[in-house]
């Protein structure tokens, strides 16, 4: 006798005991603690507060625990929290020439004003891997000259557009003050909005398609104009104020493409810009955003837009991880009901062939 | 622009759940108001796709994100939500939706459709014929009915503002050419108002019928795609179909294992290794009043 | 009195700095065929598509005399006037079919669109106007449920040829609508082409590179080069006495058979 099972609540109470019980894992291991997690997984956090649209290191740390190290779910917490969040307000346009850096590079040229600042980063390490780093141990500080916002870091880009060879940046009255965390995607977009959507990008789908680009599918040759990653402050004009005041100081990786140079009957051929922006220190996330807001760019300089890459609609709608990782998991949810109408249709239309074919042998056998 | 307006700060007396952290129904008031404002415009506009300003919600995208949000922002305290999945009150999906609205609006649930005020639902319509001043909030994957005939969203918003249909009729017609009958069975396209083509989200069509002229109020949430319409009460929502093949819903040769009836959507239950079929009402609510 | 079908007044159209067309003007009457011809890159596609409205012209006008409504500004319409026309009183034949078909659905679908974008809903009506357009372009009918996907590149051009004229339209573009055919192939389409538009009484703007083309389906003559025209009028006259030293020179190089 078919009796309707009960007790889902049960189950999922006790589906979440597990998950707890599995997230913190063996006791006899030491906790993991939020200021080990800022500062010795410190990548994965920039990632989180890049993804999760939200700089709060703390935060960033606590979504990563209790996520246990998956990096999407810990950017989904990030951004369920911040939708609790209120907001005041909008800050002033990031400064970044008032960076103070710890790292500044271009490919462009060999050497530039302010130097080559080769900073903290994998690019010169050899991937072996370190089974020193299995025991715990202390390491020597690193000598570090101070680190100056006086020590003058001109943009390369600057120095490029100067002599005309670089198109400028966009005036910023076109900038558009549009949230996409407040207020849905409109097509088209615009490249303020592009660059938002493409900032809390997943790494990986936006890696995958600057990728593509190298390798042919709208190809734009890029250069590294210049990588830099530091400190920038904050600034914000309170209503009561009236005018800007520091409100903190963040750490940002930038990233400025150099390529191909377009040019119409008006304007003379000059090399057009990519641009990738990301919290903390995530190169590889930079450089890709640049790539593909590059790419995007096709329709507006005249480039025929052939590839994914350049396909706005394709990009925009799906480099959001967490919409992604929602919808491809939701296929986890019970989808019985329509999976019964589609049973229903199929064993309906195999009952039709079946009768087809036994009439056809009937009046073949009847000749 | 920037929204400068400052937030009231949380009454108490407003802030209900246990730890105190969260405005009433989880979602700040001005966030609640633009939904509502979404909701206006939807309602006022039988069928046509509204776009809103959807935030992430501790479920994920999915999981039915825009369904909660609509009731969040149209919820309150004297309301009686029930919530169900594929008709049943008790998977793990409605399980989930009821417990939080529970926690964050502090509101009164139920498994009976006749008691709720409120009825959140992923992909059926209950049985028990809704009346009026009653809610029916469906959490839709795709809002756009035209998405798997054209992938472009500047294309389809063209193609609904200038009454551009002829390429779903002709998926239509295709069915037909290749299988001998439209073969959709669920997440059936409608015309809603007679202006414009609706996804009633995927219900199968045996249920498209409840939704032509219901005394209910009919609120469609898509949250990952920020899409927000509606039917308003005693409007006509006709699927479609051709003249000489006209809509038909899907019938059963069997009748309810538990309770006998013989008219509403069965579910087929495998009940043994040799492969026995048993065929139950999807309603659960529907199916054990009347046992 | 009659006013001319299609009207063209100076049209212009650049690629930044590069001229495609510049200061086209003539007039279409009902049921003329008036052939665009030149090398490939004289510019009569572009002059095409601005003249089909597909392409905005940087300077100059296209008219066009509606069944019902007057004359309108082809560029100055809404988008979904110009969509409705593209749909109705319009046909457009594309060199490659597919850029003219759905290839994921059947040939009778796609001869039905039309049908059904006006409102047609009865589907053994809609198949049974779907099947007397296959026979008319001579596609056998029991292909009606195939996809083009599964027709030859004649079958396809014969295909997109009925999606257009189901609807009775009053104007059909066609650009190269033989190129790229089999020689025996293109001689039966434009066979089919001539009886139809003969038979219709359709007025046609159609751009080819091909003078026996031109030769066969049109009543009027455009020859371009780089951009302009060097040399118009009846077909007849412009292939047998050419003016235009390019004219003479496209004239003397048809091999002759």
């Amino acid at each position: 006798m078919y009796v309707a099972v009960k007790g889902g609540e049960t189950a999922i109470a006790h589906s979440l005991d597990l998950v707890a019980d599995k997230r913190r894992g063996d006791r006899d291991v030491p906790e993991v603690s939020l200021e080990q997690i800022d500062q010795q997984l410190g990548l994965a956090v920039d990632r989180v507060m890049t993804e999760g649209s939200c700089y709060d290191r703390n935060l960033a740390a606590l979504a990563i625990k209790q996520a246990r190290g998956d990096l999407i779910e810990a950017i989904f917490l990030l951004r369920a929290y911040r939708t609790t969040l209120p907001r005041f307000g909008a800050s002033e346009p990031l400064d970044t020439s008032r960076m103070v850096a710890q790292r500044r590079i271009s490919s462009t040229f060999k050497d530039v004003p302010g130097g080559q600042v080769l900073g903290p980063t994998y690019d010169y390490t050899h991937r072996l891997l370190d089974f020193s780093l299995a025991a715990s141990g202390e390491r020597p500080v690193a000598p570090t000259a101070p680190a100056s916002a006086d020590i003058a870091l001109p943009r390369v880009g600057d120095i490029l557009q100067r002599d005309g060879l670089l198109e400028p940046p966009p005036p910023p009255a076109d900038v558009d003050a549009s949230d996409l965390t407040r207020e849905p995607l409109v097509l088209p977009a615009s490249r303020p909005l592009r660059l938002q959507n493409l900032a809390r990008g997943d790494e990986g789908f936006l890696l995958a398609l600057g990728y593509s680009t190298q390798r042919g599918y709208g190809n734009n040759h890029p250069f590294v104009g210049e990588i830099r990653y530091g400190h920038v402050p904050v600034s914000f004009v309170p209503e009561e104020l009236g005018f800007a005041i520091e409100i903190g100081e963040i750490e940002v990786t930038e990233c400025d493409m150099v390529n191909q140079f377009a040019g119409s009957h008006d304007v003379p051929p000059q090399f057009t810009r990519g641009y990738g922006l990301a919290f903390g220190h995530a190169e590889r996330k930079a450089m890709a955003m640049a790539l593909v807001d590059r790419a995007l760019r096709a329709d507006e300089l005249g480039e025929a837009a052939t590839s994914p890459a350049q396909d706005e609609e394709f990009v925009l709608a799906h480099s959001d991880n967490v919409e992604g990782s929602g919808f491809v998991q939701h296929l986890k949810l019970p989808h019985y009901v329509d999976f019964q109408s589609e049973l229903v249709v199929v064993r309906m239309l195999r009952a039709e062939v079946e009768k087809r074919r036994a009439q056809t042998a009937l009046s073949q056998a009847a000749e | 622009m920037p929204d400068t307006i400052p937030r009231p700060d949380i009454n108490p007396t407003d802030s209900t759940s246990q730890d105190g952290a969260y405005n009433y129904a989880y979602l700040d008031e001005q966030t609640k108001r633009m939904i509502r404002r979404a909701i206006l415009k939807a309602v006022a506009v039988p069928g046509y796709q509204v776009p809103f300003g959807g935030r992430e919600m501790p479920l994920p995208y999915g999981w039915g994100t825009g369904g909660i949000q609509v009731t969040a922002a149209i919820i309150g305290r004297e309301d009686t939500l029930k919530v169900i999945d594929q008709g049943a009150d008790d998977t793990t999906n409605a399980v989930s939706i009821r417990r939080f609205f529970a926690t964050v609006a502090q509101v009164a649930t139920t498994t009976h459709t006749e008691e709720a005020t409120i009825i959140q639902t992923r992909h059926r319509v209950p049985e028990t014929p809704l009346t009026d001043g009653q809610i029916l909030v469906f959490q839709v994957p795709i809002p756009e009915p035209l998405r798997m005939l054209e992938p472009r969203e500047t294309e389809t918003r063209t193609l609904h503002a200038l009454s551009e249909y002829g390429v779903m009729q002709v998926s239509l017609y295709e069915s037909i050419a290749r299988h001998g009958r439209i073969a959709k069975t669920y997440n059936y396209p409608v015309m809603v108002n007679g202006r414009y083509i609706m996804s009633p989200s995927p219900i199968p069509k045996f249920d498209n019928p409840k939704l032509d002229r219901s005394a209910a109020l009919q609120l469609y949430g898509a949250g990952r795609e920020k899409r927000i319409y509606a039917v308003p009460p005693h409007t006509s929502v006709k699927s479609l179909d051709f003249d000489d093949h006209p809509f038909e819903i899907e019938t059963w040769t069997e009748c309810c294992a538990l309770c006998g009836s013989t008219e509403s959507f069965l579910d087929e239950m495998i009940v043994d290794d040799a492969g026995k079929r048993l065929f139950v009402c999807s309603d659960t609510d529907y199916c054990e009043s009347r046992r | 009195m009659s006013a001319p079908l299609l009207s063209a007044r100076d049209v212009t159209r650049r690629f930044g700095g590069r001229i495609a067309c510049r200061d086209v003007s003539f007039d279409l009457w009902p049921g003329e065929v008036l052939g665009i011809v030149g090398e490939s890159g004289s510019g009569k596609t572009t002059l095409l598509n601005c003249l089909a409205g597909r392409l905005l012209p940087d300077g100059g006008s296209v008219a066009y005399e509606t069944k019902s409504a007057g004359t309108v500004d082809v560029h100055r319409l809404s988008e979904a006037r110009r969509r409705l026309l593209a749909r109705t009183e319009w046909g457009f034949v594309n060199q490659d079919a597919r850029e003219g078909l759905r290839m994921g659905v059947s040939a009778g679908a796609n001869i039905g669109e039309r049908l059904m974008a006006v409102g047609a809903r009865h589907y053994g009506e809609i198949r049974g106007q779907a099947a007397d357009w296959m026979a008319r372009v001579e596609i056998d009918a029991d292909r009606l449920d195939d996809r083009p996907t599964s027709f030859s590149g004649g079958m396809r051009q014969r295909l997109q040829i009925a999606r257009n004229l189901v609807s009775n339209p009053r104007l059909v573009f066609m650009d190269e609508p033989t190129g790229g055919l089999d020689v025996s192939v293109q001689a039966r389409i434009l066979d089919l082409l001539r009886g139809l538009v003969e038979g219709l009484h359709l007025s046609a703007v159609l751009v080819t590179h091909d003078l026996g083309v031109a030769r066969l389906l049109t009543h009027r003559l455009m020859v371009m080069q780089g951009g302009t025209v060097v040399e118009q009028g009846l077909t007849d006259q412009v292939l047998d006495d050419p003016q235009h030293a390019y004219t003479q020179m496209l004239v003397a190089s048809i091999l002759p058979v």
